[in-house]
């Protein structure tokens, strides 16, 4: 691997009196938003950025007291069956009681057949999304072919894990078909725990949908002996009416969903989306 | 510069050792655990060395915070995004190998977030690891000790010992201290020594024992396992025991639930002997009775007649 002699030394461990240093060079600073957006998207290595650079994010966040998150609401649900898979978000975008926007996009179209939802902090999720969509970019470059929703997914759970100490507040439902061309969800949360599944639902609207489809569409356990079959018992337009339905649920009873629900379907011919109007207030 | 050093010590210490005759028999000692790659550069950097390069297994990249008030920033965090496992984790050696038995739930807070986690790692055909703890922490981690098992397997042409393998974890862990890890795992398994049992934890503990159990239900689990545990058992025996102890733990505890999945390990590697449903294994032990009729309803003789 010749390239990585050219590579700048690994830093180590940010020893905590780095910590006094960024806010040193803090003071006296004022950095356009926009090149702190830059930073915050392409790396994550405000510890190994020279004093004379401007201040990371992070130092800047520092100020007020540590804390940099802020949830956004929003709910994403999956639902994977024989030869589909329906990924679905509602377009609300919330801080506290203000909705800041009816019409923003959960929904990310990784690969041909691997699409992700996330809720969450909208900051964080619009960093792992170009993160990943430019994983899958160069996967595509090195290897010829588009990355497999499998393949998408322990890079998903890595990828939240390597910031196990300074955690994406992204909660995320990966949905596609696998290599088979079988419908497949995973669901995580925040740091990289990850599982397959057959449905999922993720987010602020997550403890309302859950247990309707728990209830629509459970299915044995994959952890028993001897196996048992475990189809999601739907055609392709039957889940995307039950996903239509918990989602209109769903904005009765949770200020944080609402306004739109977006619908993507994947299956053998591609994918297609599909909006669908929720109640406004 | 440390780390180049210890790379050199390292080169030289391997040129030095004589070559044998037979190249098979020759052991090169595998002074990986020398280096200490510590949370090396942020990850998500622009190359693609964290996650791609064939040395990443002992090159992770951990990003950190730069904050005033890390520990209070790591509890804050937890709070909001921690998957936590309320569990019932059991092992035990007996006198033809180890038996390995969890339960399934995950839970955060009175949530159950799933009744389907697999909560006993295959880490190679010989070997198992359990989870209690943190979801991520116990995933990522064991996913992370079977890279570097099999990369000990490649190295060295044999496949790593239970002792090696738990104290490759516990350094690991021991090395994260008080950074709020969350891991309570056992490490089971069949070596060239036989059957052996490590229980290790994030706090740095590593024990050798023959009988553990871990996990918010382990308290249960132990009564059973306690009571009915024999060095001379048949596998069938030893099976029904750990099936018996981490049902009577999902019954007693709130955090444990889902099915219940009974692994056994001998001298030819892993087989998992069973996985049931909590609910179905109720009307197992405790078989619905038909209650004996204590008054038949009969029709009350009218009042006209």
């Amino acid at each position: 691997n010749g390239l990585r002699s050219l590579r700048p030394p690994r830093s180590r461990r940010p020893r905590r009196n780095l910590i006094k240093e960024g806010r040193k060079r803090d003071t006296g600073h004022r950095t356009a938003p926009l090149r702190l957006l830059l930073q915050a998207t392409n790396s994550g290595d405000s510890t190994t950025s020279p004093p004379s650079s401007p201040p990371s994010p992070t130092t800047a966040m520092s100020r007020r007291g540590d804390w940099v998150y802020e949830n956004n609401g929003g709910t994403c649900v999956a639902i994977a069956g024989a030869d589909y898979c329906v990924v679905a978000a509602d377009t609300r975008l919330s801080v506290g009681y203000n909705i800041l926007t009816r019409e923003h996009s959960k929904i990310c179209e990784l690969a041909d057949k691997c699409v992700i939802a996330s809720s969450g902090f909208q900051g964080d999720i619009k960093a792992l999304q170009k993160n990943l969509a430019a994983r899958e970019l160069l996967y595509q470059h090195q290897h010829n072919k588009r990355m497999s929703c499998p393949a998408m997914a322990q890079l998903l759970s890595n990828t939240l894990y390597y910031k196990r100490f300074f955690p994406y507040y992204a909660f995320n439902v990966l949905g596609g078909l696998d290599s088979e061309g079988k419908g497949c969800v995973y669901s995580y949360d925040a740091v990289g725990s990850y599982e397959r599944t057959g449905y999922s639902a993720q987010g602020s609207g997550s403890t309302l949908i859950m247990p309707v489809l728990d209830n629509q569409l459970k299915s044995p356990s994959p952890l028993l002996v001897p196996a048992r079959d475990a189809v999601t018992p739907l055609s392709e337009s039957e889940a995307v009416d039950l996903v239509k339905d918990v989602f209109a649920s769903a904005t009765e009873r949770d200020i944080y969903t609402g306004d739109k629900v977006e619908i993507v379907v994947i299956n053998k011919a591609g994918t297609r989306r599909e909006y669908i109007e929720l109640r406004k207030d | 510069g440390k780390s180049r050093e210890a790379k050199e010590r390292k080169a030289h210490f391997i040129a030095s050792v004589p070559q044998h005759p037979h190249a098979d028999d020759a052991m090169i000692p595998n002074l990986s655990a020398l280096e200490n790659h510590f949370g090396a550069a942020a990850a998500g950097s622009d190359d693609l060395g964290a996650l791609f390069s064939a040395d990443a297994a002992d090159q992770l990249a951990l990003e950190f915070p730069t904050c005033n008030d890390f520990d209070g920033f790591q509890k804050a965090t937890k709070e909001m995004v921690n998957n936590k496992k309320g569990t019932t984790t059991l092992s035990f050696i007996f006198d033809k190998g180890v038996i390995v038995a969890a339960d399934s739930r995950a839970s955060m807070g009175g949530y159950i977030s799933s009744q389907t986690v697999r909560k006993i790692i295959e880490i190679n055909p010989y070997m198992l690891g359990t989870m209690a703890g943190g979801a991520a922490d116990c995933q990522f981690w064991h996913r992370n000790l079977g890279v570097k098992c099999r990369l000990h397997e490649l190295a060295n042409k044999r496949r790593i010992s239970i002792a090696g393998s738990s104290k490759t974890l516990a350094n690991i862990l021991y090395s994260y201290r008080g950074m709020g890890l969350s891991i309570g795992t056992m490490i089971a398994g069949f070596d060239e020594t036989g059957p052996g049992l490590y229980y290790v934890d994030s706090e740095g503990a590593r024990l050798k024992g023959s009988r553990f159990s871990v996990g918010s239900g382990s308290l249960y689990a132990y009564g059973i396992l306690d009571e009915g545990y024999k060095f001379n058992m048949s596998v069938e025996e030893a099976a029904e025991l750990a099936r018996r102890a981490i049902y009577h733990a999902t019954f007693r505890d709130g955090a444990s639930g889902g099915c219940v999945s009974v692994y056994y390990v001998g001298p030819d590697g892993w087989k998992k002997l069973s996985g049931d449903d909590v609910g179905e294994l109720h009307y197992h032990y405790y078989p619905v009775q038909a209650a004996p009729v204590e008054q038949e309803m009969a029709e009350a003789p009218s009042a006209s007649t």
